[in-house]
């Protein structure tokens, strides 16, 4: 046994890999139905996401209400959120509904899940920093909620300079390592099968 | 931005049953929802000939 | 659900075709930038102007007079909140649990001090130097007592510019018109954001401030954003909003939460529970028989079934 973390780590990450499950060019026959498109429909939806508040971040945080092109982006960024949630909740419901959790991939369900709740997080930091009405309206209200369990003593709403840092940089970073994780069990364990499918002898993968 | 057709800053329409109250674009989102799975689940996904067996 | 089954733990062995992973998520990407596009070029987003302290004070200047009362008598919102921002009050409980008051004041709002008398130092009204010359030199219930008579006296005329002023309010009138005129002229809005740096980006004050007034209260409940209103889940205009949120917004309207004095800890708590069970679904009996009890399955896989007479 080598000693060497490098050799370890190379182990049981890089080595790990079969290039043939992280790009594969073929899928199980069963693997045939809308329903699987809407994983990636969400990814791709997160990925305008991105691009937009990747504009909206460059041109600061009060450039959209005095800009057209800027509101345009900021309609962008909103019409990709919704869409983001609506697309979500149909792969979510697709995957309950498969019991795609089957197999060991219940690592894979548990991080879909944190996907969704870090997202309703980041979501909720991005309503607080629009610096409109809406805004000032969220933040007076959701502070009792958090200050009734103490999250405010640490997340104040009213604090917008907080809640931007939180909503352009924390949270997305840390919804994106869980995206990542998330995708890349999903690769590792592969497509689930039908619920009714032949029972084969041996196991393990 | 003007928008190009439909300006939704008029104030919202609210369905109200009992004690739910849901406005109505809110209600679009979660049609889509729906829609959109029965849709997932009922349209024939393309497939060649050559697939499977 | 039960024991793992070995097709399901084992790298599929039966048949498979063709699919092109990159290219569908180009195509999705494609389409989805295309309709989010779209959806944004249509129906745009929200942008309605937010609130200022002078535009409170000019449209609403009895609320305000009633407000600015209301803190130097410690009867508001805030003057009353307990922490993260004052020892007015312990709090909101959990059962036995004191999270509110354990966390501590670490966002210190002293409202009679904060929103009023510290930005009157500002006001070159010599009246309301002396009036809160006044005000600091008197003893605690003194200034209670004025503050409140004032604010009852408000109550009653309905109207703080029908109050006949005598000396039984002690200088609140004066202290209280002496911060309408600094709102009015608008420089109430910096005086607030500037206590700690020139450059703000925390708004604690002006919006405590202000949502301890009827005004700010009021624009919320027309544009039905009130939590009973389900407004959690509503956007200013005609415009989605967290709709993602509606089970946090329904526990709202029901019992026993509804007419709970700690609705919110223990909104927040069954919140935490149901989260709990989302994230541990596949574990919980009969939840996770549910997909063969109603089987959508058939549907999604009707090919493999058919073509394996299933």
């Amino acid at each position: 046994m080598t000693t060497m973390w490098t050799t370890k780590v190379r182990r049981a990450t890089i080595e790990k890999i079969d290039p043939q499950d992280a790009l594969p060019d073929n899928q199980p026959s069963y693997v045939a139905s809308w329903i699987y498109v809407f994983g990636v429909a969400t990814l791709a939806a997160l990925v305008v996401i991105i691009a937009s508040g990747f504009v909206l971040t460059s041109k600061g945080a009060t450039w959209w209400h005095t800009s057209s092109v800027g509101h345009y982006w900021n309609s962008v960024h909103l019409w990709a959120v919704e869409l983001f949630f609506v697309f979500m909740v149909v792969h979510l419901w697709g995957k309950f509904w498969m019991a795609a959790w089957r197999g060991r991939r219940f690592q894979t369900w548990v991080t879909g899940t944190f996907c969704f709740l870090g997202s309703l997080a980041t979501a909720f930091t991005g309503y607080l920093i629009q610096g409109d009405f809406d805004s000032q309206w969220i933040a007076t209200q959701a502070k009792d909620g958090l200050n009734s369990v103490g999250i405010g003593s640490f997340f104040n709403t009213l604090n917008s300079g907080q809640a931007l840092l939180l909503h352009v940089a924390l949270l997305p970073f840390v919804v994106g390592i869980i995206v990542v994780w998330h995708i890349i069990l999903v690769r590792k364990n592969g497509v689930v099968p039908p619920l009714d499918a032949k029972e084969i002898a041996g196991g393990g993968k | 931005m003007v928008p190009l057709a439909i300006s939704l800053d008029g104030p919202a329409k609210f369905i109200t049953f009992g004690f739910i109250s849901v406005s109505v674009p809110n209600l679009i989102m979660i049609g889509l929802i729906i829609v959109f799975f029965i849709l997932a689940l009922v349209i024939p996904f393309p497939t060649h000939k050559s697939d499977g067996k | 659900m039960s024991k793992e089954r070995n097709v399901d733990l084992a790298k599929w062995s039966g048949p498979k075709r063709p699919y092109d992973l990159i290219k569908e998520l180009v195509i999705a990407l494609v389409v989805v930038t295309l309709l989010i596009g779209a959806c944004a070029a249509i129906f745009s987003s929200p942008d309605e102007r937010a609130v200022t302290l002078q535009q409170w004070s000019q449209t609403a200047p009895s609320d305000f007079v009633a407000t600015t009362t209301g803190e130097l008598a410690g009867t508001t919102i805030s003057a009353a909140y307990g922490p993260p921002y004052n020892n007015a009050a312990e709090g909101l409980k959990l059962g036995p649990l004191k999270l509110q008051k354990w966390s501590g004041v670490t966002i210190p709002v002293n409202p009679s001090s904060d929103f009023v008398l510290t930005p009157l130092k500002s006001s070159i009204d010599p009246d309301v130097a002396t009036a809160r010359a006044t005000w600091l030199s008197a003893s605690t219930d003194q200034q209670t007592k004025w503050a409140q008579d004032y604010a009852a006296a408000i109550e009653t005329a309905g109207d703080a510019s029908k109050v006949t002023v005598d000396a039984t309010f002690g200088p609140v009138p004066v202290l209280a018109n002496g911060l309408l005129h600094l709102a009015q002229e608008g420089s109430l809005d910096g005086l607030l954001t500037t206590e700690v740096t020139p450059l703000p980006g925390d708004f604690t004050m002006p919006m405590l401030f202000l949502a301890d007034g009827g005004y700010f209260d009021e624009l919320g409940a027309t544009k039905h954003l009130h939590g009973d209103q389900w407004g959690m889940m509503n956007e200013t205009g005609s415009y989605p909003g967290q709709s993602w949120l509606w089970m946090f917004s329904f526990l709202y309207q029901i019992e026993p939460f509804k007419s709970s004095e700690n609705a919110d800890s223990e909104i927040f708590a069954m919140l935490m529970l149901l989260t709990l069970g989302f994230v541990f679904m596949p574990k919980l009996p009969f939840i996770n028989r549910l997909p063969r009890l109603i089987p959508f399955h058939r549907l999604i896989w009707r090919r493999y079934y058919r073509d394996n007479n299933l």
